[in-house]
């Protein structure tokens, strides 16, 4: 039952939201084409613009794994979350996403590289790169701008909703897709 | 920060390759040709994509939506900002910076971002200290409320997904848990704070 709610939603979402924003550019009468092409340039550069970030990520994660060093470190930890039914694999995921966006893409990626996009670990990474923010560097830019010093709990709520987003990823690709995998 | 974690990564791994029997240093020549590799692929297969994306958020963008959304949300706005007059233009900026969020606009999100703290940060009584207010709408971005996680379906596409879009339900249920959560130890702290 759930499991269906779950594709469903997952198998409208996005051809409403296209109907939706189309519908909506019709009533207020945008140039729909024009703005699409234009706004698809941007698309363009920003696929280039996240390359370099990607290729350091990629270099620091290749060398940490083909030294043997990332296993090292997972198998420490396994024993910890494996028994949550968080597999070791997602760690550095969790670490990375607070601190930086195409950092956590580049992990994700590569997530789904080594595992198949489709299985477990590909659909979990997946969520929780979906559902969960770059707080600091949101806290940073954002206080920054203003020149505030004193960010009082803003840190600490920020860090536990992204806690509260990884768990409940993890609950919920048990929930909807561990029986069909498994 | 992400310096020391970068030089962190290869330091560490590049001594481990050296103390290693099994491996020895030549990965670290192997990684930079395996890691060109592999962020042309991936940057390359984004693009598509992404531009599909980018190009519907601009026809979103140029009929008002952000707008409309931010309308929509303004009731509950005014119970989550109780400090900011409902007419404000600090509520309406945070409204719109919101929407601007949840419709994953990166480009749009971050300006409409700094122009609410600019706002909130002309109601503050204390230019250094952060706000209630704005305690609150950082909470609320960081949290990441997204209605379809755009980038990551590109990426899963890229990367021969079967069905991409497989986990937009499980990351909008994910990201709602996360941002109720932000929320209520938001409201927690807020209250505690001024006991």
């Amino acid at each position: 039952m759930i499991l269906e709610v779950f594709a469903v939603i997952s198998r409208w979402a996005i051809p409403l939201f296209i109907l939706a924003i189309l519908v909506a550019g019709l009533i207020r009468r945008v140039p729909v084409y024009e703005s699409f092409v234009a706004g698809a340039k941007e698309g363009f550069d920003t696929a280039l613009r996240i390359l370099p970030y990607l290729l350091a990520m990629f270099f620091g994660i290749a060398i940490l794994r083909d030294s043997g060093t990332l296993d090292a470190v997972l198998s420490l930890f396994a024993p910890l979350v494996e028994p949550l039914g968080i597999p070791r694999e997602v760690l550095p995921l969790a670490i990375l996403r607070p601190l930086s966006g195409s950092g956590a893409l580049g992990v994700v990626s590569e997530l789904m590289r080594t595992h198949g996009a489709d299985s477990f670990i590909g659909l979990l990474a997946s969520t929780i790169q979906g559902s969960t923010e770059t707080t600091f560097y949101v806290l940073t830019v954002y206080f920054g701008s203003v020149g505030i010093r004193n960010v009082r709990h803003a840190v600490s709520v920020g860090l536990m909703s992204d806690l509260a987003g990884f768990l409940a990823s993890v609950f919920i690709v048990h929930l909807v897709f561990g029986a069909a995998l498994s | 920060m992400m310096n020391r974690i970068w030089l962190g990564m290869i330091l560490i791994g590049m001594l481990a390759a050296a103390i290693n029997p099994n491996v020895g240093l030549d990965v670290v020549a192997s990684a930079s040709v395996s890691a060109g590799e592999q962020a042309v692929t991936v940057a390359f297969g984004l693009i598509g994509i992404l531009a599909f994306w980018s190009g519907m958020m601009r026809i979103a963008q140029e009929a008002g939506l952000m707008r409309w959304i931010a309308r929509v949300l303004t009731p509950i706005g005014r119970r989550l900002f109780p400090s900011l007059p409902a007419e404000s233009p600090a509520m309406g900026a945070v409204m719109l910076a919101l929407s601007a969020n949840m419709l994953g606009l990166g480009n749009a999100a971050t300006p409409l971002g700094l122009k609410a703290m600019e706002e909130l940060q002309a109601l503050n009584r204390n230019r250094t200290v952060a706000s209630d207010a704005m305690c609150t709408f950082l909470a609320l971005t960081t949290a990441g409320v997204t209605l379809v996680p755009t980038t990551v379906v590109a990426l899963r596409a890229a990367q021969g997904s079967s069905d991409p879009t497989a986990i937009v339900a499980t990351t909008m249920f994910a990201t709602t848990f996360g941002t109720t959560v932000a929320v209520m130890l938001d409201r927690f702290m807020l209250r505690r704070g001024h006991r």
